[in-house]
């Protein structure tokens, strides 16, 4: 694996499965009475959060202490931050105190991929998600977990509902699915769906009705009412209409063949893209998910961190 | 050379895989042995485990808890045990491949753990299951069971089963290889001595 994971493009083929493999392995970890590994010992993970997610920073917070390194965790409220510190300063701060791994999520599109590239930290940095850009991690717990429900995702049909324009997870899902051989079809209204989607290699629909059928598995999006200047952004007349023809509701869940599972990759807003009834049922593994966060991004940890590539092949 | 010719063990010529020092039917009766010897010291197959080393001493394992099953008529439990996460050399390799560690349901606790592994070398493997065990459970005691022997330690750990001591010098390659991987059973010596 490279020094750094910014994209889901960063990886191949080999590279992703060894990922889920390794994932794999370290699950069996949550089952154990000592949760524990011992492999970056004296390690020190930073996480490094410029926008809120409690989610994610927990995630990679347990999984870098389950393999026993050291975490920081230095969040842009109530820290230096907060008080317009430049992003360079605070690399060259983490840098002197001799951090192994930056796990970054920034609200601007492109901040990890300048991180690692500028030359001011030697860690590793991980991209939890910068912008609207990508968010790697989240789309390898996405297939982890897809994995493990279908097997081989060679010609399966995945499906993303929702709003695709401002999703991170969307975009590292669509490249990360289509490496490992399954077919991506995002569906959102034409104003939901980012210029240049036709170079993505994914199909594109309007009509979830349609799609929901021939689905192994349904992803939904949030509406990201933050990243949209008014309520809505007129981007949709209105939450109901939204949810009424891009919602996931019961009606909906019965035109999914059995062993179709149902995503989230969270915060969901119950009632909007889906209702609760759905978002509890049996098909949906959206708890599972979480679980699965935990040691996909321990696997990323483990194999960015252990050894360096100049130690000689085994 | 077919499987079944019994060679003369001075007249094997070097083949392109090395000197083969143990065929099929070697490894087959020093498995019998070293079960016969586990079941002897714990007088009984009472509270055993069997735990193999991935990938070759999950095989091994699984063969000595057969012979062990048609001498007493009892089923050990197996299991796997993998070390990757507590070996001293992580940070000096490229990452390793996680393998499988299955642990059998009832646990370690109070068990007489028998570790199982292919080659007994440094004795580094052998460190890292014992701190790899430690996070598992307690066994009430733990003993090392090993194929081949060929010295070279690094640490004061020693096996209580040996398959066959193995007199070795560094510049040479032990491989073991196991009909469950490899096709064929047979182990081997490549390079000068």
């Amino acid at each position: 694996m490279k020094h750094h994971l910014l994209s889901a493009a960063d990886l191949d083929r080999t590279e992703a499965e060894l990922v889920l493999s390794t994932a794999e392995e370290l699950r069996s970890l949550a089952d154990r009475p000592i949760k524990k590994l011992p492999a970056l010992r004296g390690r020190t993970v930073v996480n490094l959060f410029f926008e809120d997610s409690t989610r994610t920073r927990i995630s990679f917070e347990a999984a870098a202490k389950r393999l026993s390194a050291d975490v920081i965790n230095f969040s842009a409220k109530g820290s230096s931050l907060s008080k317009g510190e430049s992003l360079k300063d605070t690399a060259l701060t983490l840098e002197a105190m001799g951090a192994d791994a930056v796990v970054i999520r920034h609200w601007a599109s492109g901040a990890p991929h300048l991180l690692a590239n500028s030359g001011w930290v030697r860690s590793s940095v991980v991209n939890a998600g910068d912008g609207t850009h990508e968010h790697p991690t989240q789309a390898l717990l996405d297939a982890f977990t897809l994995w493990r429900h279908l097997g081989s995702l060679d010609g399966r049909r995945v499906a993303i509902v929702g709003d695709v324009l401002h999703s991170r997870v969307a975009r590292s899902n669509a490249i990360l699915l289509r490496t490992l051989g399954a077919e991506v079809t995002l569906i959102a209204p034409p104003t939901l769906l980012p210029v240049g989607v036709g170079g993505w290699g994914v199909e594109t629909s309007y009509d979830i009705d349609a799609v929901l059928p021939k689905a192994d598995a349904v992803m939904m999006l949030r509406v990201q009412r933050e990243r949209m200047s008014r309520e809505g952004g007129g981007f949709f007349p209105s939450a109901r209409e939204y949810s009424r023809r891009y919602g996931l509701d019961s009606r909906r869940m019965g035109l999914l063949q059995d062993h179709t599972v149902v995503m989230h990759p969270g915060p969901m807003i119950r009632g909007m893209e889906i209702t609760a009834d759905v978002a509890d049922s049996d098909r949906s593994v959206i708890v599972e998910q979480v679980t699965n966060g935990v040691a996909v991004r321990m696997a990323v940890l483990y194999l960015l961190l252990s050894g360096n590539e100049s130690g000689g092949a085994e | 050379m077919p499987a079944d010719a019994a060679p003369l063990r001075d007249s094997v010529p070097a083949s392109p895989e090395g000197r083969t020092v143990l065929d099929a039917r070697d490894i087959s009766r020093a498995l019998t042995r070293i079960s016969h010897e586990i079941l002897e010291r714990n007088k009984g197959a009472d509270d055993l485990l069997l735990l193999g080393i991935p990938t070759r001493g999950v095989p091994l394992a699984r063969r000595i808890a057969e012979r062990i099953a048609s001498a007493e008529g009892y089923d050990v439990p197996v299991g796997s045990l993998d070390v990757t996460m507590y070996r001293d050399d992580l940070r000096m390799r490229p990452a390793r491949t996680l393998l499988p560690t299955e642990i059998p349901e009832d646990g370690l606790d109070g068990k007489v753990v028998v570790l199982v592994d292919d080659v007994l070398f440094s004795g580094r493997t052998i460190r890292a299951a014992l701190d790899a065990m430690n996070d598992v459970g307690r066994p009430q005691s733990v003993r090392l069971a090993v194929l081949v022997d060929r010295g070279h330690r690094e640490l004061p750990i020693r096996a209580d089963f040996v398959g066959k001591n193995l007199p070795t010098s560094l510049g040479e390659k032990v491989r073991v290889r196991l009909a469950e991987f490899d096709d064929v059973d047979a182990v081997t010596i490549e390079g000068t001595p």
